[in-house]
């Protein structure tokens, strides 16, 4: 494949897809060691509603009102969860799974009943985002890449998840030793002063932060799957917290490479026409990489297994 | 004696104690649910001594402690250490958790957790130095565990998992050490090694506080006894607070005979 025909076509979509796969999983690391992991499933559940009424009101996709859309639905969803367990008197986690699923579902019907048919925003839209959609008009071959004139048309989804995987990096690690103290002891983390119920707020925020960017340009299934699958694939091939974030970026990133190609030129191999959803294949390639993980991950057999010295 | 505290000199002579108490409760009460865990009690810890929490199952001897450092929220109660606020003398306290309070399929070395010790020296960023390696290193051999500092902690067995979390307080290298049930579940060379350790602690001044659950081993480890049961039963000396009387108060008879002339045997 040449630079002309490349950089305008899959580059955009290729970086974006690294930056929400990689922007995801350093946080989804720490949510898999806390048992939170379906707290990216959540997350992403209960914006859909906020996100549909920010477009309805505005009338455009864009950033902000999107975030403040899927910050009020996030609001909205601690309020509901609270009231349902203490009224209903039942517990948390049940709580939280009729709030999610009937938030979603509202979010869905309130797409379906609506006019977005002149954006992008419908539910296969909201499930699997549109990262083959982000071609980048005005370039040429890799020389547009130092063309300040080409950049200025590069899809605004990849500064946005670029700028958004500053921030959880910046975030991961400025908090790195807080972040590893207290998920390994919380009650010691507490004794030595840090402000781990901040701490576990902020984390769950990044979390939030990384899915609702993350939502436009790949949509909810793929966030999914990077909260989850490269963090858990990474746990089984090191007993470290340093090299399993390590081991989570490189299958992040492969993911989203391999994903995106087999999506593109897959089909084609096979003898078939069309090319599948790219966020669908990035999701699987992460599932087979994990799948692969546990079965022949160097440490996959831990705890009793494991040799008592 | 609650006629003495009642006068003016008495109230003043037991703040002076709390003031210089390495841990004193006041009115502490905690509750999870309806009922109260933890009810009104007061405690002053003395310097420079070995003192047992003990009390039944359920008697509120971990919720005192984990209340008294802030891990828990009272309903009501006050702490202070050293004469101040917990908040203000963290860099004094080591706290030992519950061993089965943490996952120990956390993906870290032994030596890793020892260093968490350090982390107030440390802080967001400071680069670890071989100085802080060293230091650590050294509370390792403390605990008899130097040959372990590169394994994974799921690796160990549960007396090692204790000795970790025991080197990790002593890296703290705090003047109030707080422990959890630090025998719970532990080998017999194990329990030697961390009272032998404690001991030495003690010896050098610091004061040490530790949730006990096994009532024979008392005597000989312990120099002060606080007995609980959701409120404060008695407080004191070993030979004078450890009788029989306050035993069957603290655990509302349920302590067999047996297991009262298995105490009295030691």
């Amino acid at each position: 494949m040449n630079g002309s025909e490349f950089v305008p076509l899959s580059l955009v979509p290729m970086l974006t897809g690294i930056f929400v796969a990689v922007a995801c999983a350093l946080p989804g690391n720490f949510l898999v060691l806390r048992r939170q992991a379906l707290i990216g499933d959540a997350i992403s559940h209960v914006v859909l509603p906020g996100i549909v009424v920010a477009f309805l009101l505005t009338g455009v996709v864009s950033t902000w009102p999107m975030l403040l859309g899927a910050a009020g639905a996030a609001i909205i969803a601690v309020v509901a969860i609270e009231a349902v367990r203490r009224l209903g008197r039942i517990e948390a986690g049940a709580a939280m799974g009729v709030i999610f699923t009937a938030m979603f579902a509202g979010g869905v019907l309130l797409l379906e009943q609506s006019d977005t048919s002149s954006v992008h925003l419908d539910v296969e839209h909201a499930l699997y985002g549109n990262l083959e959609s982000l071609i980048w008009l005005d370039a040429t071959g890799w020389s547009s890449l130092w063309d300040p004139v080409a950049l200025a048309g590069v899809p605004v989804e990849l500064p946005r998840m670029a700028l958004t995987f500053v921030g959880v990096a910046l975030f991961t690690v400025l908090f790195w030793r807080p972040l590893k103290i207290s998920t390994f002891d919380e009650g010691f983390a507490r004794t030595i002063g840090m402000r781990t119920d901040l701490l576990g707020l902020a984390l769950v925020i990044v979390a939030a932060i990384a899915a609702v960017a993350a939502f436009d340009a790949v949509g909810s299934i793929i966030v999914i799957a990077m909260f989850i699958c490269p963090p858990a694939a990474a746990r089984l091939m090191t007993n470290r917290l340093e090299w399993q974030v390590a081991w989570s970026v490189l299958f992040a990133v492969i993911a989203a490479v391999l994903g995106y190609v087999l999506a593109g030129y897959g089909p084609l191999w096979l003898g078939l026409v069309d090319s599948v959803s790219a966020a669908g294949m990035i999701a699987t390639v992460s599932g087979v990489i994990l799948g692969l993980a546990a079965l022949f991950g160097p440490h996959r057999l831990r705890g009793s297994a494991a040799p008592i010295g | 004696m609650t006629l003495t505290l009642a006068t003016k000199d008495g109230l003043a002579a037991q703040d002076a104690a709390r003031d210089k108490s390495p841990l004193a409760i006041r009115g502490m009460t905690v509750s999870y649910g309806q009922k109260p865990a933890v009810f009104s009690v007061d405690m002053t810890v003395e310097p420079a001594k070995m003192t047992a929490i003990i009390g039944p199952n359920g008697a509120g001897k971990s919720t005192l402690l984990k209340a008294a450092l802030g891990i828990v929220k009272p309903l009501a109660g006050s702490t202070t250490v050293f004469g101040k606020p917990v908040a203000r003398v963290r860099d004094r306290i080591a706290y030992v958790p519950q061993r089965a309070s943490v996952d120990w399929d956390f993906p870290t070395r032994v030596i890793d957790v020892v260093l968490m010790g350090l982390y107030p020296q440390l802080g967001l960023l400071g680069r670890v130095r071989k100085s802080h390696r060293d230091a650590a290193q050294h509370c390792l051999e403390r605990v008899g565990m130097e040959g372990f500092a590169t394994r994974q902690i799921g690796q160990l067995s549960g007396g090692q998992q204790q000795r970790v979390f025991l080197a990790r307080a002593l890296a703290q290298d705090a003047d109030l050490y707080l422990l959890d049930e630090p025998f719970a579940g532990v080998d017999a060379a194990t329990e030697k090694a961390i009272i032998k350790v404690l001991k030495g602690l003690r010896d050098a001044g610091k004061t040490v506080v530790a949730v006990h659950h096994d009532l024979s081993t008392v005597p000989e480890y312990f120099d002060n006894v606080f007995l609980i049961n959701t409120r404060r039963v008695a407080e004191g000396p070993v030979a004078t607070t450890f009788t029989d009387m306050h035993l069957q108060d603290a655990y509302a008879g349920r302590l067999a005979g047996a297991q009262m002339d298995a105490i009295r045997a030691t």
